[in-house]
């Protein structure tokens, strides 16, 4: 076969604790990340992603305990983002235990942060992660700080741009999309993906397993994000599966 | 038993430190110390990064290449490289230049092929298919993240291989010495399978 549609469920994590609902039952401490990720790792979640939304210099720390706590328990590739502004960021996420770590705002304030995260820790482990918003058929702008600031930048142009400074995967949320349950934005998805050669992960706006379909084969990506139809218990990792191999597509067995 | 993990500086050691706990290591001696891999009994190379700076972080620990050398080559301790651990037992890397490996199997490193629509890094779950009869290898899937594969001379040293856009080299080696390309601590019960089979593993 080919190498496998990766199935990512997504935490958001805010002072160490998970903040959207999660519906699985014989779990100790929902809020906890840790028994999460354990949870994700036996259902054979293809990787994990954590992403700090506090992000804050002070609370740095709750983070890097928590992915050394996960690291422990987790026998997945974990992806960690959220407030990496400096190399040294990075660093500390890896030491801890992360295998990939994703970097947003400070990559569009300064591309040249990819380059130097590539250089030192190598490309496999930086995640470009993208947001953006539709301005007109076909074209979308960067959004940063959590989709609010609009920065004039073209979506599919800064795509590129990280990844020929040495992103080694692109993590693409469409902010019109996220928290919606409409699908994927599978126009800009696709039109990242179709603008570069490294893997493009689908995010933002998953509502039913068939969204996740939808965001390979129209959407051309490699990996598909989701958050809440995992969390609150709607839908496994087993479904999510089950439906990408129901449509041709290349899963774990 | 001491199982050395070697720490050159080089990526995501706690993750292999975890999972050969897991797999039942009873003491992982993480170390960056020639004299601790010398009295090992099993050595880990690990490895995140590209090739010539791996090598480089390597050879700047004072006298651990003439103990891996001595350890695993003449000695016939079990030896297991992971990713870039593994690329470094080929005779050289093409990765950003060209570099001297540790020569243990023959073969050059070289970057994935440029196939149109093909997403490189190989990133992500895919077949381990043994192309020969190995203690430590058996078919299954397995977590590749590289944009680099062995190119293996001798095909009596291809122990595994997977495919992405061609055969890509997934295993290598020969008597005491396996080199993965996947991540076994990366790779959940395939891999925590396979670092078992390894810590039990008399070559």
């Amino acid at each position: 076969m080919t190498v496998r549609v990766r199935v990512i469920p997504c935490l958001d994590v805010a002072g160490g604790r998970v903040v959207k609902g999660v519906n699985f039952v014989d779990l100790a401490d929902a809020g906890d990340p840790v028994e999460q990720a354990r949870v994700y790792d036996a259902a054979q979640a293809d990787e994990l992603c954590f992403l700090d939304i506090t992000a804050s210099h002070e609370e740095r720390g709750t983070i890097l305990d928590v992915v050394a706590r996960t690291a422990s328990v987790c026998f997945m590739p974990l992806t960690v983002g959220g407030g990496v502004r400096k190399v040294e960021d990075a660093r500390a996420l890896l030491l801890a235990g992360a295998d990939k770590v994703a970097v947003n705002s400070a990559a569009v304030a300064r591309p040249a942060l990819v380059g130097e995260m590539a250089e030192r820790f190598g490309a496999q482990c930086v995640v470009g992660a993208i947001d953006a918003r539709q301005v007109s058929p076909g074209r979308w702008e960067i959004y940063t700080h959590g989709g609010r600031k609009p920065t004039g930048i073209d979506a599919v142009a800064h795509a590129r741009d990280l990844a020929s400074r040495g992103a080694g995967e692109l993590l693409v949320t469409s902010m019109d999309r996220d928290g919606t349950r409409d699908g994927y934005d599978l126009a800009l998805t696709r039109a990242i993906s179709d603008a570069v050669s490294v893997p493009v992960i689908a995010s933002g706006g998953v509502g039913n397993l068939d969204h996740l379909v939808d965001g390979v084969t129209e959407g051309h990506a490699s990996a598909v994000l989701a958050a809440s139809i995992f969390h609150f218990g709607h839908h496994s990792v087993a479904d999510a599966h089950k439906a990408l191999k129901n449509a041709g597509l290349p899963v774990r067995s | 038993m001491t199982l050395a993990l070697i720490d050159y500086g080089a990526g995501n050691l706690r993750s292999v430190e975890n999972a050969l706990k897991a797999a039942g290591a009873a003491e992982v001696a993480v170390t960056a110390d020639p004299e601790v891999v010398r009295a090992a009994d099993r050595i880990v190379l690990p490895g995140v990064g590209a090739f010539g700076a791996c090598m480089g972080a390597l050879s700047a620990l004072d006298g651990m290449i003439e103990a891996l050398n001595e350890r695993v080559v003449d000695r016939g301790t079990p030896f297991l490289g992971i990713c870039v651990g593994m690329q470094l037992m080929a005779n050289a890397g093409e990765e950003m230049g060209i570099f001297p490996g540790l020569g243990w199997v023959e073969g050059t490193v070289r970057q994935l092929p440029d196939v149109p629509d093909l997403k490189v890094p190989h990133m992500g779950w895919n077949d381990v298919v043994p192309a020969c009869t190995h203690p430590l290898i058996v078919p299954g899937e397995a977590y590749f993240l590289h944009s680099y594969a062995f190119d293996v001379t001798n095909p009596s040293e291809l122990i595994a291989a997977t495919d992405h856009g061609g055969p890509v080299t997934a295993a290598v080696g020969r008597d005491n010495m396996l080199g993965v390309q996947f991540h076994p601590e990366k790779s959940q019960a395939y891999g925590l399978a396979l670092l078992g089979r390894f810590l039990e593993w008399k070559p």
